[in-house]
């Protein structure tokens, strides 16, 4: 109890900086994942029938995430220099292997008799990716997307370590302080804000999905 | 039946890869306006291969595809396929989308306004016999096998094709279902008068649906083109006479109709029903079965001399239920079937709304079948 109000104390008395640290943070949510959702699905439909182009695009997809964060986020600081963009360009490499990989999924999972019928209609290639294939698909993507989401959200606390901002500077000054006064508290404030963000985000792209997805295929 | 031909294969072959076995060999065949045309034959025969060469699915290697006299084998595909009709087993209506929209898929393609559309949906749904009001908003996974199949005819008649391509339509589906939707399909066909290409790998359904019937051998070779009669009475060598099986007097009852037989008058009775007066008809006819109706004129049950007698039941809760609902254009082998399942040796028949026409007997039935005998 005591705990929890120092806490309280600790937060109170900056919500400046609370407010500024989760508008850069959900910057972060919002421009890693709607690029990389729109990279990975041009990347998997653009790869759709060429088995080898699309294994390679999954394998070099699932290198990057094999890259420990710490040192993805500094690689590119030589090339990018410090702040947000070294931050993002790492998000954007981890962001892409789930949305990638459920697309693909998504796409291979289209009955082959609804692809048949559409065909044999007359829908147009394009006509049947637009209108048949990514619609029935979406359901897979999406959940893809809210693993990203998820992803990015724990992931982007690291982006503090090359200036980056967001959430994880109060973890990272917590860290630097131990064990003095309000170290602790900066640490659980950063913690606890990530794990409610990343709760709001779900919720959001849960709402996303009960709007987009047709209730045939619910 | 007129014999211009609407679709004309000549000399088509499909060959896939270096292989020189071909799925279709050197083919040439004609399918009259108008017509059913059963493509029939064992697995792997190119049946289903030569039905896709006909909207292009598959492009041929050599060879040239006739529409209404013109040549379309380098027509642009999907503008060839928007004229044709297009029917397979699993249906694969558009699991997100509508029975409505599935329905409306080709006319929207063709640029119809949406006032026609919705007409023509509507128009489709009554067609095949699915309320509008309850079938336009629901969405595929709520129907059944055969309520799909429906859909997926009704979607491929969408913009009135001339020509409708169906790959086993019926093959999935339980084999009361496929009755009645063969049956239905045949009834839509009196009216619509579409020319069908219809694969099967099923002789009788080949028999019953098809105008004339083209029996394939490998490679998509015709063994024998001719009509279900012709082909029966007159298989053209051993292959189709194996393929045709045993019992070809039977698959000739799939060819007759009900309405062709003369329909036996059996005593019936109306509720209320005075017992002793039944009793008196029923021993002062011939038959030894009378019929109990309701106020519709609607077969309800059979009744015979023991069950008129057991007074402890009511009328209406004697005798046996009659269960099949036959009609003068069911086949003969459908009144046959309910025939041995009724156990009276007899089938009620019943006009479409299902008010008492007469019953079928096993007599009426023989005679017909050697008067056709004698025929040949």
């Amino acid at each position: 109890m005591d705990f929890l109000l120092s806490l309280w104390g600790y937060t109170s008395g900056r919500f400046d900086q609370v407010g500024q640290a989760l508008i850069e943070h959900i910057a972060y949510v919002v421009s890693v994942v709607g690029l990389a959702s729109v990279f990975a699905i041009v990347v998997a439909v653009a790869t759709r029938h060429n088995v080898f182009a699309r294994e390679l695009s999954l394998a070099i997809a699932s290198v990057f995430l094999t890259i420990p964060s710490l040192a993805l986020f500094t690689i590119f600081i030589p090339l990018v220099g410090l702040g947000f963009a070294p931050s993002f360009i790492a998000l954007f490499l981890y962001a892409i292997l789930p949305i990638l990989r459920n697309t693909v999924t998504g796409l291979d999972g289209v009955d082959p008799s609804v692809m048949e019928a559409a065909k044999g209609m007359g829908l147009t290639n394009s006509e049947i990716l637009l209108r048949i294939q990514l619609p029935l698909a979406w359901p897979v993507i999406l959940a893809g997307i809210r693993i990203a989401a998820m992803l990015t959200v724990g992931i982007a606390a690291i982006a503090t370590l090359v200036a980056g901002g967001g959430l994880g500077d109060f973890i990272k000054s917590g860290l630097a302080r131990l064990p003095l006064p309000n170290s602790l508290e900066a640490i659980w404030l950063g913690t606890i804000l990530s794990l409610l963000l990343a709760f709001a985000i779900d919720m959001a792209l849960k709402l996303v999905k009960n709007v987009t997805i047709s209730r045939g295929i619910r | 039946m007129s014999n211009d031909v609407l679709i004309r294969l000549e000399n088509v072959t499909k060959k896939y890869g270096d292989s020189d076995a071909a799925a279709v060999n050197n083919l040439t065949l004609d399918v009259h306006r108008g017509e059913v045309l059963v493509l029939v034959g064992p697995s792997g025969c190119g049946k289903s291969t030569t039905l896709r060469l006909i909207n292009r699915l598959i492009e041929p290697t050599s060879g040239t595809l006739y529409l209404n006299g013109e040549d379309v084998t380098s027509m642009n595909p999907s503008l060839l396929r928007r004229k044709i009709g297009y029917v397979i087993q699993q249906v694969g209506l558009f699991p997100h989308r509508t029975i409505a929209e599935n329905i409306a898929t080709v006319p929207k393609l063709l640029g119809w306004d949406k006032d026609k559309i919705a007409d023509r949906v509507d128009e489709l749904l009554d067609l095949i016999g699915m309320d509008p009001e309850t079938y336009r908003g629901r969405y595929p996974k709520e129907l059944s096998g055969g309520q799909a199949q429906r859909v997926g005819v009704a979607r491929a008649l969408a913009a009135d094709p001339d020509v409708l391509l169906m790959d086993e339509p019926f093959g999935a589906i339980d084999p009361i279902t496929r009755d009645r939707l063969q049956n239905e399909f045949l009834r839509l066909q009196q009216d619509l008068k579409k020319t069908i290409v219809f694969v099967t790998h099923d002789i009788d359904e080949a028999i019953k649906m098809g105008n004339r019937i083209a029996i394939l051998r490998e490679q998509s070779e015709i063994a024998q083109l001719d009509t279900p009669e012709a082909i029966l009475a007159d298989p053209a060598d051993e292959f189709v006479e194996n393929f045709l099986g045993s019992g070809a007097i039977l698959k000739s009852l799939t060819l007759m109709k009900i309405a062709d037989t003369e329909l036996h008058q059996v005593p019936v009775f109306k509720a209320p029903v005075m017992r002793d007066k039944a009793i008196e008809t029923l021993q002062d006819s011939e038959d030894s079965t009378s019929i109990l109706l309701d106020a519709d004129d609607k077969p309800l049950r059979w009744l015979d001399l023991a069950a008129l007698n057991r007074t402890s039941q009511p009328i209406e809760k004697s005798g046996r239920p009659i269960s099949v609902d036959l009609q003068p254009e069911d086949t003969l082998q459908d009144a046959l079937t309910a025939m041995l399942q009724s156990s009276v040796g007899l089938a009620a028949v019943t006009d479409r709304k299902g008010k008492y026409l007469g019953c079928c007997t096993i007599e009426s039935l023989a005679k017909l079948l050697v008067e056709q005998g004698a025929g040949k």
